[in-house]
């Protein structure tokens, strides 16, 4: 299951999808929305994704992750829209027999989503806001 | 030839809007593009990366576009 999703995230549902009689280990990472960055409280993120193009990369990541580690099962859901801190922006449950392996596929699995999947998100701060990552100057705001 | 330009995050803000028509010359490359592309609306060019999707796959610089293509402009991605 890959999803991108407007409507909060149902983490039972990930480490479900995820899970299977064969596995001995569900490894689940949830990402959540921090309540400050630079220094400064945010109010509220903007998540925008590509999409079609979103899901076709997660979908390449799992492949990749399923070639390095013996993966039994997977789920992803990645939230877009607006989120406050402390709200889940994105949860991944992968199952293996043992788990080493599904520590390590877990931990590719969300550090290559965030450096390829089509997916953005902007801070929205008291005095301005930003896009994260996107220009040189990361702590340049405007109002 | 004409070709639609999806644009996202930052790219939709500093375009002003989410799909952008352009009339390109047969053979304009993928780096072409982003020239022209920098030409029109120099802030691109001050992102830290600005990468070109076509048909919903990363494109090098020296790949041609082609009529109907769905080319997308990619910032810095930051999921998760």
């Amino acid at each position: 299951m890959i999803k991108i999703t407007e409507k909060p995230i149902d983490i039972q549902k990930v480490i479900d999808t995820a899970s299977s009689l064969g596995a001995g280990a569900v490894n689940v990472f949830i990402g959540t929305v921090r309540s400050t960055a630079h220094g400064k409280n945010v109010l509220w993120l903007e998540y925008e994704a590509y999409e079609s193009m979103a899901v076709s990369e997660i979908r390449k990541i799992i492949e990749e992750a399923s070639q390095r580690w013996p993966l039994l099962g997977w789920a992803i859901s990645h939230r877009i829209g607006t989120l406050k801190p402390g709200e889940v922006s994105v949860a991944i449950a992968v199952s293996s027999p043992h788990r080493k392996d599904s520590f390590e596929a877990c931990e590719f699995i969300i550090d290559t989503l965030k450096e390829k999947a089509p997916i953005w998100k902007k801070e929205i701060f008291e005095d301005g806001e930003e896009w994260v990552s996107a220009q040189p100057n990361m702590a340049k705001t405007y109002s | 030839m004409k070709c639609k330009i999806k644009a996202f995050g930052i790219t939709r803000e500093i375009i002003g809007q989410r799909e952008l028509l352009l009339e390109l010359p047969e053979g304009t490359t993928v780096g072409e593009l982003k020239a022209s592309l920098y030409g029109n609306y120099p802030r691109l060019e001050a992102l830290k990366s600005l990468f070109i999707a076509i048909n919903e796959v990363y494109a090098e610089e020296h790949m041609l576009v082609q009529e109907n293509d769905e080319i997308a402009l990619i910032p810095p991605v930051a999921g998760g």
